[in-house]
């Protein structure tokens, strides 16, 4: 992608808030969902991150990864922490001890720092209606422990919590709807994204950017590393997702849900399993029953959606 | 000008948030803290208190949205007690390794199971090497005056630390007192605004919450170490200056009785109001009982108790905390750490009492008294190294 093609939602595409140094896997989709969607933000911005592979692989004392004010605290409280950010900021503009202007506060965690263990938090600072945005960067695991299983990950995986072997699948149960969780909040805006769609992903920041109120943007971020696929695949497995149906590229605005970009006629789901790793025990028969599953949920959210 | 009121201990401490002009408060309520929380909530609603109060769902993301108001430059308060503490256990740790200047008044009450909404100190001493600097108030008065303090301490560029101010559930918090109101514009005098060293703001990006490797954790560690140490000095600076601002007396250790006293009674707490009555009645009997109560606990102000304990014969450290399994108190193993590396001469002997909101009168205070001075060293039942007072076995 040129950086020129930024310049619809940047105005200063050529400048990383992501630099380079950090010591993200070699073709990381998730860094590069962030070093992206943060040439959106722009400069105006604060950023609370949770615990995991974004954190570890960019702030190592006593250097940083980011040109931005940026904190990390917990695994599990990026949400309430960029609910004080809001707030703080909030108090001190109104009493004139900082300048009034529009600040960005994002909030960005993992699969498992939003669908496990952060999920009060974060139901709790959209239930408040906390003026930010939060990322969701679901690379369907915990990666920063060693590719463990989280409720975002698919059937079927293997992680290493997740083994399959003489009794067991691999993960055994279906990944948690969690734009649905964050839809339900009834919070202005919520999308899910994909790198491997950057104008879809970044037209995408740039309304939740806009958005008054919280915002919930749930990134698909290929992890070469725990998806056991050749780390110049990340892109292309983005694309697979998406074109299956696995993963959907939709927006929830004000309740009305809008499909960004369809995929029909819907690959088979084998195209996406094969050559990854983590399915590589998958029998015909489960391949098909995730196959059923997509069809179902593709159709389900045909059903509630606008076509684009 | 101050004024004086007759007012419940909890009104009173969000009273005095208010005179520090608390900018950000995070909160979740539980009992027994619960009446300074709804208050403030009050203030913030009427508009007498100009600050964001954050309804979090939890004291997890009480203490991470405290954090992150924190961070901000904003001033930040929060209360909480027991379970809540618990929950708020992880990020203790973090705010003061981050060397953020929140203010908590915390409400101490006893841990569950089995649960129980009365005060003892089983939070507070399970929270105590948080890295908070802590004081322990006995009356509504300390605890006003204690909480307005504590911002000045917390903020000092010498410090940079979170601060805990320490008050018993129900049996002050839940008091009505005679209190006395420092003016808003004393208070402002005494406390300006909070100027922090670093912020979150995009004209000055800064990353906060970095992780250490090995090569420098135990630095960054040993220098917030050295931070709370050397706040000991800033904590009675601010004292002192409080005193002659506003007339009221603190010190780090706190005395009654012990210039004639060969026998001194050590506590934290409300309970001392106990032990003074206890002390009083002792005297009439012509026996003569010291106290000598912590004021500041966080850092432990090891030299001032020296110097009034270097010539004692006996010290009885009396603690509302089971020992979980440890030889002793967590309060007496400070004491014999005190003692050992002093080379005091001294019978040291512990007693646990008022769990889970158990009253010690003034007479069970004096019968430990008694069986202290009659006696050497104190066995007690169950080969335990330490008594419980009043406890039924
Ligand atoms: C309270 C707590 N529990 C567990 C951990 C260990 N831990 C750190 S990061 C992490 C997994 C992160 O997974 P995810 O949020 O999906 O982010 P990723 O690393 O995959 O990007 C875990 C389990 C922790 N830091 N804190
Ligand atoms: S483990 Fe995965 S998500 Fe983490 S840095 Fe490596 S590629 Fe990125
Ligand atoms: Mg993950």
């Amino acid at each position: 992608m040129r950086m020129k093609s930024l310049e619809r939602y940047t105005d200063n595409p050529e400048f990383e808030y992501a630099t380079s140094g950090h010591r993200a896997c070699q073709g990381c989709a998730e860094i590069l969902a962030l070093r992206l969607g943060l040439k959106v933000f722009g400069r105006d911005s604060i950023i609370a991150m949770a615990t995991g592979c974004m954190e570890i692989i960019s702030t190592p004392l006593p250097t940083t990864s980011w040109r931005l004010p940026w904190i990390h605290v917990a695994f599990e409280n990026a949400a309430a922490v960029a609910s004080g950010i809001e707030s703080g900021i909030g108090i001190l503009m109104d009493k004139g001890k900082i300048a009034r202007k529009d600040i960005n506060v994002i909030a960005i965690a993992g699969d498992g720092g939003t669908s496990d263990i952060g999920l009060q938090a974060l139901s709790g600072a959209m239930e408040r209606g906390h003026n930010f945005t939060y990322i969701c960067v679901d690379n369907e695991a915990y990666m920063n422990t060693g590719i463990q299983r989280s409720s975002s990950t698919p059937f079927g995986a293997m992680t290493t919590t997740s083994p399959p072997g003489k009794k067991g699948i691999g993960q055994a149960t279906q990944k948690k709807n969690m734009p649905k969780i964050a839809a339900a909040h009834n919070i202005p805006y919520v999308a899910t994204a994909c790198p491997s769609y950057p104008f879809d992903f970044l037209a995408k920041i740039k309304k939740a950017k806009a958005t008054k109120g919280p915002a919930y943007i749930h990134v698909l971020s290929v992890c070469p590393t725990g998806w056991r696929i050749p780390s110049d695949q990340a892109i292309h497995y983005g694309r697979l997702a998406v074109r299956t149906g696995i993963f959907p590229l939709y927006e929830v605005e004000n309740g009305r849900y809008r499909i960004t970009y369809s995929p029909e006629p819907l690959r088979p789901v084998s195209e996406y399993i094969k050559g990854q790793g983590r399915f590589r025990h998958l029998t015909e028969d489960l391949i098909a029953e995730i196959q059923d599953h997509v069809n179902h949920d593709w159709q389900d959210l045909k059903n509630h959606s606008e076509m684009k | 000008m101050s004024t004086k009121k007759g007012m419940e201990v909890s009104i009173a401490a969000s009273v005095a948030a208010k005179l520090a002009r608390v900018e950000a408060i995070a909160a979740y309520p539980i009992t027994p803290q619960t009446h300074i929380v709804e208050h403030l909530a009050e203030l913030v609603a009427n508009g007498e208190l100009e600050a964001a109060y954050i309804n979090v769902e939890s004291e997890h993301s009480a203490m991470s949205a405290c954090v992150g108001a924190s961070a901000t430059g904003a001033r930040t308060f929060t209360s909480t007690s027991s379970q809540g503490m618990e929950l708020m256990h992880e990020i203790l740790f973090i705010a003061s390794g981050m060397r953020l200047p929140i203010v908590m008044a915390a409400v101490n009450r006893a841990l569950s199971s089995p649960l129980s909404i009365w005060g003892d100190h089983s939070d507070i001493m399970a929270a105590r090497d948080t890295g908070w600097v802590m004081v322990f108030c006995e009356n509504g008065q300390e605890v006003v005056d204690s909480i307005i303090m504590a911002f000045k301490i917390a903020e000092d560029r010498r410090v940079l630390l979170p601060m805990m101010v320490n008050l018993d559930g129900f049996s002050l918090s839940h008091v009505i007192e005679p209190i006395e109101f420092p003016s808003q514009e004393d208070v402002d005098r005494f406390l300006p605004p909070y100027n922090p060293l670093y912020t979150l703001h995009p004209d000055k990006p800064v990353t906060m919450g970095a992780y250490a490797m090995p090569e420098l954790y135990t630095e960054a560690k040993y220098s917030q170490e050295m931070a709370i140490r050397n706040s000991k000095s800033v904590v009675k600076e601010v004292m002192d200056q409080f005193s002659r601002e506003f007339g009221r007396t603190y010190n780090l250790v706190e005395t009654y009785n012990t210039e004639k006293a060969d026998t001194i009674f050590m506590a934290l707490g409300s309970i001392n109001e106990n032990i003074k009555t206890a002390i009083d009645s002792l005297k009439e009997e012509g026996k003569e009982l010291g106290l000598v109560s912590l004021r500041l606990f966080r850092p432990f102000p090891d030299a001032e108790l020296f110097e009034v304990l270097k010539n004692k014969k006996k010290i009885v450290v009396l603690e509302r905390v089971m020992p979980g399994g440890a030889m002793n108190g967590p309060l007496f193993n400070e004491m014999a750490s005190l003692v050992v590396s002093n080379g005091l001469n001294v019978q040291l002997e512990n007693f646990i009492f008022g769990l889970g909101g158990r009253d010690v009168e003034p007479e069970e205070l004096m019968e430990v008294y008694e069986q202290v001075v009659s006696s050497g060293k104190l066995s007690h039942a169950d080969n335990k190294n330490y008594g419980v007072i009043g406890v039924r076995s």
